[in-house]
């Protein structure tokens, strides 16, 4: 067996777990890494996995297809119920997508070095995530040939969007973000691109390598610069990270509607998208660590933290869950109470409860150090959290509108094949997209896991 | 492909076969062809067919389908090319300005004639544009739509006639436009001609005339057409074997067999509710389209509901019924109570007025004060008994009219509508019998389809029929009666047709029609010509044959209607403005001939829709001494079972209207239910029938699926039907509704379109169970839930009324309250929802010194709706709103512009306290949610208040829709809109857009009737006039719950019913402001009646 490919066997369980495996070098980083892209051996695991995500991606597309060619009915979208799952998965793959920025921004404006080994997957998780998101939005128009509308260009019709329209804000949160997120994610990808250049064998390899590392050559003065820029998007990143989710709610926020009308949703979307950022990091990280060895980077002080993220946020929503239930009571108003009661015992109270299970008592278990450090534990409650963080978006999109103020026009909302036909293959996008990257791309960021190497220390 | 492609096309198509004859012929010999199929029969063109018309091509096989395409194809060709019309020549040419009279390109024209659907016909206006009928109103200047006098000096009343029409009116446009009505006479299902029609009949005609014996048999429904009626007589005059038998589903039977009870002769009874201050109705549904003078008489009834700052008075209704009914909704008082006990009651009451007839039979706490509030209402009361009702009940209801001295005051009898009145019932009997005894040869029924409506015991089955040689049917479908019979004459509908015809009170409407006939109908006048010397004759010469007859036998000697005739000048005053059709007729020269003065009459009424003063003289009648002891003793009700209730649709009525998509997607006035018919119960029947908790009648957790029942008769017969919970319906009471299940009704009405993918029959029949002898109810009859549950559409879910979570009350959106609470001042319903605002409000009236400033509003008069329906057809046909199927609806699809709500009040379930109509149209918010979140500027306000949709603009996030608390706006899923029907494009309103897939759409106030009117106004150089503007929902209101005009205007009516103390905005407290606002019901109940 290949030195590279030997798993890295967990040492005794010591309080603080290291954030890299102490027996690492400046050499054995780089060789281990890069050599997941360039020398092993594509795996039929990859290939099986890839194959089943790519299937599902091409469901995707033979959905929106329908959908284009049919029209949006097909979706089970009605009057009371506009919006139904394609506006919740729009939401969900966005807080999926914030532990990514959250992970490379703010942790590295905190210096928090722990960071540096999920940092890169993180950032490519959220801009596959981002992808998805964005698609729902334009294929949830009803002409989404005009989508194109939405955005303030210059036309012969003379007329701006409307300012005024949460849509409107959420158009230009999401596509800032997205292209904050490729920037970010592709400028720390540079230094990386020059290994891969200098190591690859190939000569089709090293000329794609060579075009993306846009001429690195690792002076001081690349240096200088590089870092430079890499904060200073740190820094453009970092507010994105609240805007985004915050701009999202403000969809439901402005609205009207009782369940949607709440000061609270800016902060609680937020701590929601981490809490399912982290979610899906560590639903993704732990089974990917162990296929690939790389216990020695993304150690269990990494998964003791992201646990203790999603903890913490999980601990946000739930108390958004518990004031949203008291604003409805204490306000007194009429329709407000209703929507509060609705929820819990209306026809959609089972997805309400399962709700309640999934995010509040679940992560609950998470107190417990004996299961964060129990990946299976870990794995499982992320699963459920996930879930659980879908569950959410429905009861705030779907069981608010199909009963609001008149019940002459309160009606049921049923997802039809072609709805989870799309959500089930944004799911294959997604791994598609994310198969590809493990593959042809270094999933933990070489230069910067060498820097928290002990050889990496300078007295000074 | 665009038509200048295909005129390119066409033009090198030309070319091409040219050269190819060309080359066929010697040169220099010109080709001609023959015939149009002669030149398009060409391997050249046919090629070009397929490509260019795919879906045609594929009838080339079809050699009947093949000539006719040939035809149309090979005349646009020889059109499009040969003779060169379609281009104009390069050289400058000079159009002759001189304009078709009464054409303006874009206008619509107005023509009056009548709408003859079933009973008394319904006198109309349809609007016209490029020939094209496109709408249905009323007509204001007929006499039956004149305004009524009460209340006095009221501010709100519009002094114009009513344009009032019901939805059967309204949605007999698509009718006319149904692409599934017969194009052809048929002859053993082998299309045939009308020509060789004739030929068929002449000659069977002459076999029967040799042959000794009655053998001829003419099936017709109720005739109300003076002229078909003579026609009639003078047939069988000419052939005196022959014999005339009427049936029609639906009958009045039950109200003949009462008036010759007590009064010794057929009579038709007319009501004059603005005299009646106290009103029983004993099962009678007069507040519902199908009752014979319902337009008149809810306009009426509700006149007396007003209470203005003279008038505080209100008319009391109390209405005793065996089934929940709009009319038992907007009565004071009502009584659910078995088919079986009603009668029981009617004698007490009738013993406590002292009629003939009565007997105290039972001791309600409530009879004693409503009789004695009917005794202090001699003359000024109305008692009435509803056609299911059988004959006793309606000769009581004439003693008791009689007793409380209403006869002459607000009840009046005239001679019956019908030419003919027969009991239907003994002459389906006798033509029944005659055919079983092999008496008859040919058969030919005019209209009508009994083979689907006729009773069990009486049912024209194949059996029957086959006795019969020779079977000819006339009727706009191949329906199950054409099935049956050898020849099938389609009939023409009544806007393709000439005629007459009368409304309830005897007026006749000289009809002419809008457009020739867009397949190949006939009217029953030209049928029944067919049978007589002059067989060739047209319709127009039929009807104005017979009526220059009648004025030359009866000169000018024409006597007084009932109505005054100074209001009759009034009106008709404003006849010419109005209606531009006809010329207004010239005054008489000071002698003119005969003819000339009958030209100028024919014309005249033709103009009108009306021949005045015809409306048939009230008559003075005697009561038969003794009636009472005719009556035959009741029959003790069966032990045990269910009693059955059968009732006409609420929307298809006994079936005719099944295949209009408009009337099967309404939601039925109190379920709410379309696309189906139901099988009605209350909670506790059916907690007994299905042991399921009560869940709004679905069985739990599947919201549309409701459980099924069998319902078998007491003869045996038995059918399936989906079980329905009605708050209100009587325990023990089985309500089913005729008219459904309809195999051969047309693609929409046999379910081949509009019900998804399942090819299903809509809807159950309930004629299977329904015998002659108990054509309205029977008991006796047993009811269990068998395996199975039926998918519904409707279109408003009802909600447990025991929880408090849905009351409606506390939501505050239906509000009430008594005329008591009302005169004291004690409630105050507009309160004011103030929220301070950082913008200063748009200033409405001071915009521009120069225009006009509007600021358009509406008012709706909750305590007027009767929550018949008619604005929601009347909207769907002025706004071109497409029908969704019933799939579309069960997914809360359907695209309705203006709904109306029902609300059941109480906690009581079993008992509802009330039941209340609410009609939704968009209510133009002054700060409406929906505008500051579409994202394009596709939902904006208007300079005059409106909020506009602009349909070219959305994209349809459909955020609007979610962020409208009232939900009125209707997204466009998927193509809705039939963009293919030849048909369909000729029914639709030019003045409104058609919308496409993925397009957010709702209700505009009609913007384009403002359009029209600022238009007109501005060239006259004027404001708008108050009434000037009538959405299409106020025009065909019956009883003008809907009130819209100017707000900026404080002398207008909306504005002057804004300010009543009534007036309220529905979630006002929510600050959208809306600009459409309800006034509060009144109820006025007897204080001596505890609920």
């Amino acid at each position: 067996m290949d030195e590279a490919q030997k798993p890295y066997t967990e040492g005794p369980m010591h309080s603080t777990a290291p954030v890299i495996d102490p027996g690492l070098t400046f050499a054995s980083v780089t060789d281990k890494i890069s050599s997941i892209v360039l020398k092993r051996k594509t795996s039929l695991a990859w290939f099986f996995g890839f194959a089943i995500s790519f299937a599902l991606f091409q469901l995707m597309m033979l959905a929106i297809t329908n959908l284009l060619f049919v029209g949006i009915g097909v979706w089970g979208v009605n009057v009371p119920v506009a919006w139904g799952i394609d506006i919740l998965n729009f939401v969900w793959w966005i807080g999926i997508g914030h532990a990514g920025t959250l992970i490379s921004a703010i942790l590295l404006l905190l210096r928090q070095r722990w960071r540096t080994s999920i940092n890169r997957f993180a950032e490519a998780m959220t801009l596959f995530a981002v992808a998805q998101a964005g698609m729902y939005p334009i294929f949830h128009l009803g002409r989404p040939w005009l989508m194109y509308w939405l955005f303030p260009y210059p036309n012969t019709m003379g007329i701006w969007p409307q300012f005024r329209s949460p849509l409107m804000w959420d158009v230009f949160a999401v596509s800032t973000y997205a292209t904050v997120s490729a920037m970010f994610w592709f400028v720390g990808l540079i230094p990386d691109f020059a290994t891969l250049r200098d190591r690859a064998r190939s000569k089709p390899f090293q000329i794609l390598y060579g075009m993306l590392a846009m001429g690195w050559r690792g002076s001081a003065r690349h240096w200088h610069r590089y870092e430079m820029a890499y904060l200073l998007l740190a820094g453009l990143a970092t507010p994105l990270v609240l805007s985004v989710h915050t701009i999202v709610s403000f969809d439901f926020a402005v609205g009207i509607i009782p369940g949607w009308h709440a000061t609270i949703f800016p902060p609680y979307f937020v701590a929601g998208a981490i809490y399912a950022g982290f979610a899906m990091v560590l639903l993704l990280t732990i089974p990917l660590r162990r296929f690939y060895g790389l216990e020695g980077f993304i150690t269990m002080r990494h998964m003791h933290n992201m646990a203790k993220v999603m903890l913490a946020t999980g601990l946000i929503v739930g108390y958004g869950y518990m004031m949203e239930a008291f604003f409805g009571w204490y306000s007194g108003n009429k329709y407000e109470r209703f929507m509060i009661w609705n929820r819990m015992h209306g026809p959609y109270h089972l997805y309400y409860w399962a709700l309640i299970l999934c995010n509040i008592i679940t992560p609950q278990f998470l107190w417990s150090k004996k299961i964060r450090s129990n990946l299976l534990a870990l794995w499982i409650i992320s699963f459920i959290v996930s879930i659980g963080m879908w569950l959410e978006r429905f009861v705030i999109v779907v069981t608010s509108l199909h009963r609001d103020y008149l019940p002459s026009s309160w009606g049921m909302y049923q997802p039809t094949v072609w709805d989870w036909s799309m959500f089930i293959g944004t799911i294959g996008f997604f791994f598609t997209l994310l198969f590809l990257f493990i593959r042809f791309l270094p999933m933990i960021s070489i230069f910067e896991m060498r820097t928290i190497l002990p050889e990496a220390e300078v007295e000074e | 492909m665009s038509d200048s492609d295909r005129h390119i096309n066409f033009k090198l198509m030309r070319d091409h076969i040219l050269a190819l004859q060309d080359a066929e012929t010697p040169r220099g010999a010109k080709k001609y062809w023959r015939s149009l199929d002669e030149l398009a029969d060409t391997p050249v063109f046919r090629e070009f067919v397929e490509h260019e018309f795919p879906q045609q091509a594929e009838g080339w096989n079809d050699p009947v389908e093949r000539r006719t395409f040939m035809k149309l194809m090979g005349a646009s060709l020889a059109l499009a090319g040969l003779s060169g019309c379609v281009f104009q020549p390069p050289e400058k040419i000079v159009p002759n300005v001189k304009q078709p009279e009464e054409h303006v390109p874009g206008k619509s024209l107005f023509y009056a004639t009548a709408a003859p659907l079933f009973g008394a016909a319904t006198p109309v206006i349809v609007r016209s544009n490029e020939g094209r009928p496109t709408k249905i109103e009323g007509n204001p200047e007929h006499p039956n739509n004149w305004p009524v006098d009460f209340p006095p000096e009221d501010p709100v009343r519009d002094p114009r006639g009513s344009s009032a029409t019901d939805i059967f009116t309204q949605a007999s446009i698509l009718s006319l436009y149904d692409p599934d009505r017969s194009p052809t006479p048929t002859f053993r299902e082998q299309i045939s001609t009308w020509t060789t029609f004739v030929g068929a009949m002449r000659s069977a005609l002459d076999e029967v005339r040799s042959k000794p014996g009655a053998t001829i048999r003419f099936l017709t429904e109720s005739i109300i057409s003076p002229t078909l009626g003579a026609q009639m007589k003078d047939l069988l005059a000419a052939l005196p074997q022959a014999k005339w038998h009427q049936y029609e589903p639906a009958n009045r039977d039950n109200a003949r067999g009462g008036a010759v009870m007590a009064l010794g002769q057929p009579v038709n009874t007319t009501y004059r509710f603005d005299l009646a201050q106290r009103i029983l109705s004993l099962d009678c549904d007069f507040l519902s389209p199908i009752f014979p003078g319902y337009v008149r008489y809810s306009r009426e009834f509700i006149a007396r509901r007003r209470i203005t700052e003279t008038n505080r008075e209100m008319n009391r209704l109390y209405v005793v019924e065996t089934t929940p009914s709009n009319t038992g909704a907007i009565a004071d008082h009502s009584w659910e109570v078995k088919p079986s006990e009603i009668e029981a009651i009617a004698k007490t009451i009738a013993a406590g007025v002292g009629a003939q007839g009565g007997g105290a039979s039972v001791n309600l706490a409530w009879i004693e004060p409503l009789v004695r509030d009917l005794q202090q209402h001699k003359g000024a009361s109305v008692v009435l008994a509803g056609d299911g009702q059988p004959p006793f009940m309606h000769a009581l209801a004439h003693a008791m009219n009689n007793a409380l001295g209403n006869v002459g005051k607000t009840v009046f009898y005239t001679d019956p509508l019908e030419v003919e009145s027969v009991d239907h019932r003994t002459s389906l009997q006798q033509l029944v019998g005659d055919i079983n005894a092999g008496m008859v040869d040919l058969l030919v029924i005019v209209g009508g389809n009994p083979v689907h409506n006729t009773p069990t015991d009486l049912k024209f089955t194949l059996e029957l029929l086959q006795k019969v040689k020779l079977r000819v049917h006339l009727s706009e479908y191949r329906d199950e009666t054409s099935e049956l019979c050898h020849w099938h004459v389609p009939a023409a509908h009544y806007l393709e047709s000439w005629g007459d015809t009368r409304s309830y009170d005897g007026t006749v409407t000289i009809m002419q029609p809008l457009i020739e006939p867009l397949y190949e109908g006939k009217t029953a006048y030209e049928l029944l010509a067919v049978f007589s010397d002059k067989y060739d004759r047209k319709p127009y010469e039929i009807v104005k044959s017979y009526w220059q007859k009648q004025r030359s036998g009866q000169g000018q000697g024409q006597t007084a209607g009932t109505r005054n005739n100074q209001s009759s000048q009034q009106t008709l005053a404003r006849a010419p403005e109005r209606t531009p059709a006809a010329a207004t007729p010239t005054p008489a020269a000071p002698s003119p001939s005969p003819s000339q003065d009958f030209e100028v009459w024919w014309r005249k009424t033709i103009h009108d829709g009306f021949v005045p003063d015809s409306a048939f003289q009230a008559k003075t009648v005697s009561f038969n001494s003794g009636w009472a002891s005719q009556q035959t003793p009741a029959q003790p009700p069966p032990a045990g079972g269910f009693e059955l209730v059968f009732r006409t649709d609420p929307s298809i009525y006994d079936g005719r209207f099944a295949n209009n998509g408009w009337l099967q997607e309404l939601p039925r006035p109190l379920t709410k239910v379309t696309w189906d018919n139901v099988a009605v119960v209350s909670p506790n029947s059916a907690q007994q029938l299905t042991g399921e908790d009560d869940n709004g009648g679905a069985v739990k957790g599947r919201e549309h699926y409701v459980p099924v029942v069998a319902i078998t008769n007491p003869q045996g017969q038995s059918i399936e039907a989906p079980l329905w919970i009605m708050p209100g319906q009587p325990d023990g009471v089985i309500t089913v509704h005729l008219g459904y299940g309809r195999r051969l009704a047309g693609k929409v009405g046999s379910g081949e379109i509009g019900m998804g993918t399942q090819n299903e029959i809509v809807g159950f029949d309930a004629y299977k169970i329904r015998t002659s002898f108990a054509p309205w109810f029977i008991a006796g009859a047993q009811v269990r839930r068998v395996t199975g549950d039926h998918l519904l559409a409707t279109t408003q879910l009802h909600f447990n009324l025991e929880d408090p979570n849905f009351s409606t009350e506390e939501r505050d959106v239906v509000r009430s309250q008594t005329l008591e609470q009302f005169l004291h001042g004690e409630v105050h319903e507009d309160e004011k929802h103030t929220h301070p605002s950082l913008y200063p409000d748009y200033p409405y009236s001071n915009q521009d010194e120069n225009t006009p400033n509007y600021a358009w509003g509406m008012a709706i008069d909750l305590n007027n709706c009767i929550g018949c329906n008619a604005c929601t057809v009347a909207c769907q046909s002025e706004n071109n709103i497409p029908v969704v199927g019933k799939h579309e609806v069960v997914r809360s699809r359907e695209m309705h512009w203006i709904r109306v709500d029902t609300y059941f009040s109480g906690f009581d379930p079993n008992h509802p306290e009330g039941i209340n109509f609410m009609p939704v149209p968009c209510m133009h918010c002054e700060n409406a949610p929906c505008e500051p979140v579409c994202p394009v500027h596709a939902t904006v306000h208007s300079a005059e208040g409106l909020n506009d949709m602009v349909y070219n603009r959305c994209v349809g996030t459909k955020y609007c829709s979610n962020n409208c608390p009232y939900k009125v706006r209707r997204f466009n899923f998927f193509l809705y809109q039939d963009w293919n029907t030849p048909t369909y494009q000729l029914m639709r309103n030019p003045d409104v857009s058609v919308r496409s897939r993925g397009v957010m759409e709702k209700c505009t106030y009609c913007v384009q009737r403002i359009q029209n009117a600022k238009i007109q106004a501005e060239l006259e150089d004027r404001k708008v006039k108050d009434g000037e503007i009538v959405t299409a929902c106020q025009a065909v209101c019956p009883t003008e719950a809907i009130v819209f005009g100017d707000v900026n205007d404080p002398n207008s009516r909306v504005s002057k019913l804004k300010r009543s103390e009534r007036n309220y905005s529905l979630l006002g407290e929510l600050n959208t402001r809306p600009r459409t606002t309800y006034l509060s019901q009144l109820k006025n109940p007897n204080p001596e009646i505890k609920a």
